[in-house]
């Protein structure tokens, strides 16, 4: 049983794209990533519009007071397992906004994320390794 | 019949595990077909089972204050409706003399389910989008069924006004099937595009569009609950075909008729493909005043055995 529920999230990771106030371009990089070019549907990655159907969380931006409860929100609204993955700098380390009084850190002081890419924004084929590392987290 | 037969008709053959694993096989041709059209290689064929899977062993949240009973209701009805409308199309098109009065009407009720069980599982699930996918729904429900039930009417008048569903497959595999008739032809656009309409697909996908509403009806849907709306939606695709198969186009019973499945499969994928969506008020349109005004001339024309 378990055996199965690992393959059926390995093989088809559905994402929900949260934008936490990124400036934007990660966002386009994933939507870069979810264009035929890229054909990310080969691995059953699909995007979906609804957080309740999402397998993995795709989060951009810098962690400020203003996101942070909604992030939460999103992330507790999400059936579980699911997946949460950091697409660029500003997830990892808060990048050059870091000084700011408003940015309240990374995102693993609050919710668990299994894996960060950085980049500035990243390259899709980052973000499509950075997947994989993750669903070869699972097991 | 004995009751053990009986069972193994509803949950094995034709019913539930037979469709929905066929169906779940044909949304793969679906994307596949889909993918090859933008150029891409698309998912390998386990992808639906995989999907199916994932769906059903994946948590399922029920919202704070929806209807406990109606959330799960709503998915179920869609599934066991097309459960038992697989049976009585199979068996109907395989011992057409054990019909009955007016299966025909019975099967267009089943049809009809499905919808329903959108409709209540949205309003049931108490947010704002499902709401407006709900109330999409319920109009795109009443705008393709009227142009779909006069070309019901069509094949009724072609059969000589049976309502038996064996009859109206054994008189086309008595003398031609009705699809070889300019009536007959009208008929097949109007049961293709509502069917098309049916499945929720573009252009007549406003209900769950996934860029303005998210995914309408369904956003409140998570792990069994969705797996059970992805089912029966899969099932209706194998299911709808075959549906206007045996009343256009002379039934299933021979292995031509899986030639023909492949190409009004490969229709609705590239219909699918190649259109924009419609808005609902345009749907409404659409299918009101076009469909219907060519299915009222198709009823007409079959009166005079055209």
């Amino acid at each position: 049983m378990a055996n199965a529920k690992l393959w059926g999230l390995k093989k088809s990771p559905w994402v929900f794209h949260v934008a936490a106030a990124s400036c934007n371009n990660c966002d386009i990089e994933i939507l870069d990533l979810l264009t035929p070019r890229w054909d990310v549907e080969r691995f059953g990655i699909v995007l979906v519009g609804s957080p309740r159907h999402a397998d993995a969380l795709l989060i951009t931006g810098v962690l400020n007071r203003k996101s942070l409860p909604r992030v939460i929100d999103v992330y507790e609204q999400t059936p579980k397992p699911c997946l949460v993955i950091g697409v660029g700098s500003c997830t990892c380390d808060n990048h050059i906004f870091a000084p700011s009084y408003n940015v309240v850190g990374p995102y693993d002081k609050y919710i668990p994320v299994d894996v960060y890419i950085p980049g500035c924004p990243p390259k899709p084929e980052a973000i499509i390794i950075g997947v994989v590392k993750a669903l070869k987290r699972l097991g | 019949m004995s009751p053990i037969i009986l069972l193994f008709n509803f949950v094995i053959f034709p019913g539930f595990l037979f469709s929905a694993v066929v169906g779940l096989f044909l949304t793969w041709v679906d994307r596949k077909v889909t993918a090859r059209v933008q150029m891409r290689v698309g998912p390998p064929w386990y992808q639906p089972y995989a999907d199916f899977l994932k769906l059903l062993l994946k948590e399922t949240i029920i919202p704070q204050g929806a209807s406990k009973v109606l959330f799960f209701l709503g998915p179920l009805l869609g599934v066991v409706s097309m459960s038992i409308f697989a049976v009585m199309l199979f068996y109907m098109n395989f011992n057409p003399d054990k019909t009955f009065v007016g299966d025909l009407i019975v099967m267009i009720y089943l049809l009809a389910l499905p919808p329903i069980g959108v409709i209540i599982g949205a309003s049931a699930s108490k947010n704002p989008l499902a709401s407006v996918g709900a109330s999409r729904e319920m109009t795109q429900y009443f705008s393709y069924e009227l142009p779909f039930l006069i070309c019901v009417a069509i094949v009724i008048v072609k059969s000589g006004g049976s309502i038996r569903f064996g009859e109206i497959v054994l008189a086309q595999q008595n003398t031609a099937p009705f699809l070889y008739s300019i009536s007959g032809v009208i008929a097949a656009i109007v049961f293709l595009l509502s069917a098309q309409a049916k499945l929720g697909y573009v252009p007549f996908d406003a209900p769950e569009a996934e860029q303005e509403i998210m995914a309408g009806p369904y956003i409140e849907f998570s792990g069994v609950a969705l797996a059970m709306y992805k089912l029966s939606r899969a099932m209706m695709l194998f299911l709808l075909p075959l549906f206007i198969i045996s009343l256009l186009w002379g039934g299933f019973t021979s292995w031509w008729a899986i030639l023909k499945f492949l190409l009004l499969i490969v229709l609705i994928v590239l219909i699918k493909n190649t259109n924009p969506r419609l808005r609902i008020d345009q749907t409404l349109k659409f299918m009101w005043l076009g469909l219907g005004g060519l299915s009222i001339i198709g009823l007409i024309l079959a009166f005079y055995k055209l």
